[in-house]
């Protein structure tokens, strides 16, 4: 084993006040759906998770709330690094996980493998951040929705085909579904599923 | 209020900023996470116990423990007033807590913790509403447990509510409750909007600010993003209405504020002055002047602004 | 005149100090001693504990003090500082069975192994005032007589005698033995299971459980309960610290055990039965643990398949309205100001009869020159 990955990298150097900075730009993502809030580059994220991807999970993710990750991060340091700054469980099954990362060209899995909660208790759904290559450059997709004065324009870039299509299907099941994160870098996106797609191009 | 026990300082704990522990802090921010992505929804959460009593704020008071941070400015009101005994108790508490930087300014604010009003000024995007819930689930007085109601908001079944508000439309004329007038929250979960007077439901609808509730005894939190459709209920041959007065604001003459009564005598003498006190002072401070404000004035009751 | 409330918070200073003032009380008396409530009080330190979810009979004692003998305040205080302590794991499971016994008795049969033992109780005592507490300087007798012979080393408990019969309906830990759960961490859903039925009862307000016990023995739920056994006195708490995997004594603590023994029908699935109610408390609580296990069983309806006609056998009304320090906030927050809601409901009340009034009197104006004529 190759020195580096027997060694954890630091997470929040002052726990108490980075995160709280890091959940208002969180709060901001999800209640102003389609505008990237910057989290902090204040860690240094472990190989394959984007620094916004790290901070979101040293934030909100503890031993009540089971992640899950591609086998490949899992398995690495990534894994290794959650286990330690978490206290998380890494599951097997997407649909247990309260949060999980995806890469967003990947083809699998699909945003319906994870668990869209009950129609009693619709908030005990997953958290999925979406590692993308950008805000900007992909296709032009129009949203509405709570949060969204009018209509909001976002073209985030490096999404699997199809992908927009998901999430049609996960805003149609509201108030069931997941709530997504796209993240690029030390920024994160909102699409909480209440929010509509009412047009690509 | 004991917020720190008298104990020797050896074993005195040291309370964390604001007050909650960090694993409790993420507990509430997950489930706020979760009120702003089902504006309406109430989340259970593991409510925890404060070292205020149940029913005189603790839900407010997590909320904001588990938002407030040093950029912050915080600003609690208690009937619209910022100087209510229970409104000082809170704000002194993040004062001591948090260290947190407070105002009475409604526009200087970045949370505002309430109970029973929205401030008069127009709210701004950035800004946090905390609104301290006694009792968030509005179907409680039509169907007392916790079971069924959760079925009626998983169906979006709200015709109780329909029948409970049609039936004092025939008795009455017309809706009779006056203060937590439910709310359809984009067009999909009946909501309690917290005991403030319906006068300030208009407020809530595509409000630019975040709306945050917590109750604690009952183990809830729900939130209205910003922009988001809050709909009173009501029926097309009796159109909602809010609230209004004969008479003015007697200090600063405000004419579209919700007014308190003041009994100020025991011959049936009456005054009706602003409950936003903030507001009430602001205009007094622009010049504004109601009919007793020299009165008032005068008996040294309340500072009359204008006067050199 | 416009009562101005500026000035709330040198108010509120004030009243700290009022309320200091108020519990010390005449100074001429002398001031009481924390060590001496928590052993001149120690039934009321045992309420403050159980209440307070929280066992320190200092704390307790302190927490009396402090709330001038309000249990319900005191348990308070113990709340809101059992909340900020750090918890570094569960306990190994009590054994009552290893109680070392203070009293022990048994409705249910005689004699058994182990005896009847009274111990200290006011069960039999006259309710005659003992005028000679009046004076704390006179000497009192409050030696006890040892007894003629020590206590036999095995104390079985009652249901474990019926159970070894078959006659006692079995429990056994859940699949797993998970955790139980912790109300104070999570929040209660319905159907609450037996364990957060439980922890509620032993945190509950004694009061309402032995009114709502009361209720079901009087006929509003269907039990026949029997005292299988009340069992009083110290057992060890052991903790397993995850480094040395061993159990470390972490001292004694005083308890009281009900096990209620209660009739069933049985089913097509299991043979006639006796069922069972249980209680536990902190320190030396009888009322309570009875309470408590009465109210158990009727909770257990929906297990049995029993009708849960009355408010006893309705685990969302029991555990609701059982903390007293939830129900005492929320019913002691209406003297906070309400006066923007009642504003609301005084314009409404005179507009409606204001209008009432204009609508009576058309109708009178009109009738007038009918009557008339």
């Amino acid at each position: 084993m190759a020195p580096n990955d027997t060694l954890i990298a630091a997470g929040f150097a002052d726990p108490v006040f980075q995160s709280q900075g890091a959940f208002r730009a969180l709060l901001a993502a999800l209640s102003e759906p389609g505008l990237a809030c910057d989290l902090g580059d204040a860690i240094v994220p472990p190989a394959g998770l984007e620094a916004a991807t790290a901070v979101a999970l040293l934030t909100l993710a503890d031993y009540e709330t089971p992640i899950w990750l591609p086998a490949a991060l899992r398995d690495g340091p990534a894994g290794a690094w959650l286990r330690f700054h978490c206290g998380t469980a890494l599951v097997d099954d997407p649909a247990r996980a309260a949060f999980v990362m995806i890469d967003g060209a990947a083809p699998e899995p699909r945003l319906a493998a994870f668990n869209a909660g009950d129609d009693q208790f619709p908030d005990r759904s997953t958290t999925v951040l979406i590692q993308c290559a950008g805000f900007e450059g992909g296709e032009a997709v129009t949203l509405e929705g709570p949060g969204i004065a009018g209509q909001r324009s976002i073209a985030p870039i490096g999404l699997r085909p199809g992908f927009w299509a998901e999430v049609e299907d996960n805003a149609a099941v509201y108030p069931l579904g997941v709530d997504l994160l796209l993240v690029h870098g030390a920024q994160v996106l909102g699409l909480p599923r209440s929010t509509q797609i009412v047009g690509t191009r | 209020m004991t917020v720190h026990q008298n104990i020797t300082d050896e074993t005195r704990p040291a309370y964390n900023y604001a007050y909650l522990d960090e694993q409790t802090k993420r507990m509430i921010r997950r489930a706020l996470l979760k009120a702003v992505a089902i504006p309406g929804y109430q989340v259970p959460f593991g409510s925890r116990e404060m070292p205020l009593a149940r029913g005189w704020g603790t839900g407010g008071i997590q909320v904001t423990a588990a938002i407030i941070g040093p950029d912050d400015t915080l600003k609690v009101i208690d009937q619209g007033a910022d100087d209510t005994t229970n409104a000082v108790s809170i704000r002194r508490f993040f004062e001591r807590t948090a260290d947190a930087r407070t105002t009475e300014a409604t526009h200087e604010a970045t949370i505002i913790q309430t109970r029973h009003r929205i401030p008069e000024a127009p709210l701004k995007a950035g800004q946090i509403m905390v609104y301290q819930v006694p009792q968030p689930e509005p179907l409680r007085k039509l169907e007392p447990h916790e079971t069924e109601t959760r079925k009626m908001h998983a169906w979006a079944e709200y015709g109780l509510m329909q029948v409970k508000l049609y039936e004092n439309i025939a008795r009455f004329g017309e809706v009779t409750t006056t203060y937590d007038y439910p709310v359809m929250v984009n067009g999909r979960y009946v909501m309690a909007p917290s005991p403030i007077p319906k006068f300030d439901n208009p407020k809530m609808q595509m409000s630019p600010a975040l709306q945050l509730f917590g109750a604690g005894r009952e183990k809830r939190i729900y939130a209205v993003p910003p922009h988001t459709s809050v709909r009173s209920l009501d029926f097309d041959d009796h159109p909602f209405r809010i609230q209004s007065w004969e008479q003015p604001c007697a200090l600063c003459g405000a004419a579209d504020s919700y007014l308190d009564e003041v009994v100020i005598d025991d011959q049936g003498g009456r005054m009706f002055v602003c409950s936003d006190s903030h507001h009430c002072e602001t205009r007094r401070a622009d010049g504004h002047r109601g009919a007793m404000l020299a009165d008032a004035s005068a008996l040294h009751l309340v500072e009359d602004e204008a006067k050199p | 005149m416009y009562v101005a409330v500026k000035g709330g918070e040198a108010a509120i200073l004030a009243t700290h100090d009022l309320v200091a003032e108020a519990r010390r009380g005449d100074e001429s008396v002398p001031e009481l001693g924390v060590a001496q409530i928590r052993e001149q009080l120690g039934l009321a330190c045992g309420r403050v504990m159980n209440e307070g979810s929280l066992y320190d009979p200092d704390l307790a004692a302190l927490a009396l003090k402090q709330a001038q003998g309000d249990a319900i305040e005191a348990a308070f205080l113990m709340r809101a500082y059992r909340t900020t302590l750090p918890r570094f794991g569960s306990s190994e499971p009590l054994d009552t069975a290893r109680m070392a016994i203070r009293r022990r008795v048994s409705a249910t049969y005689k004699d058994l192994p182990g005896g009847q033992v009274l111990g200290p109780t006011y069960d039999y005592t006259h309710r005659l005032f003992d005028f000679s507490l009046m004076d704390e300087t006179a000497p009192s007798e409050t030696q006890a007589r040892p007894a003629a012979q020590p206590l036999d080393a095995s104390m079985p408990r009652v249901p474990d005698i019926l159970g070894a019969e078959g006659l006692m309906e079995e429990e056994a830990p859940p699949a797993g033995d998970p955790r139980p759960f912790d109300l104070t961490r999570e929040p209660v859903t319905f159907p609450a299971e037996r364990d957060v039925r439980l922890q509620a009862m032993a945190r509950g307000d004694e009061g309402f459980l032995l009114g709502l016990g009361y209720s079901v023995q009087r006929g509003f739920g269907g039990n026949h309960p029997f005292v299988g056994e009340i069992r009083v006195g110290e057992v060890a708490v052991e903790y397993v610290p995850e480094e040395l995997g061993f159990a470390v004594d972490l001292g004694d603590i005083t308890l009281t055990e009900c096990q209620m023994v209660n009739q069933f029908a049985g089913s097509k699935e299991v043979p006639p039965q006796f069922t069972r109610g249980y209680g536990l408390s902190f320190g030396h609580s009888e009322r309570k643990a009875m309470s408590m296990s009465l109210v158990d069983r009727a909770l257990k309806c929906r297990e049995f398949g029993e009708a849960a006609t009355y408010p006893a056998q309705q685990d969302e009304f029991v555990l609701y309205h059982s903390d007293n320090v939830e129900a005492a906030g929320f019913v002691e927050h209406l003297k906070l100001p309400h006066y923007v809601d009642f504003q609301g409901e005084l314009e409404l009340i005179r507009r409606i009869r204001k209008e009432r009034e204009q609508r009576l009197a058309e109708q009178q104006s009109e009738a007038l020159p009918e009557a008339a004529e």
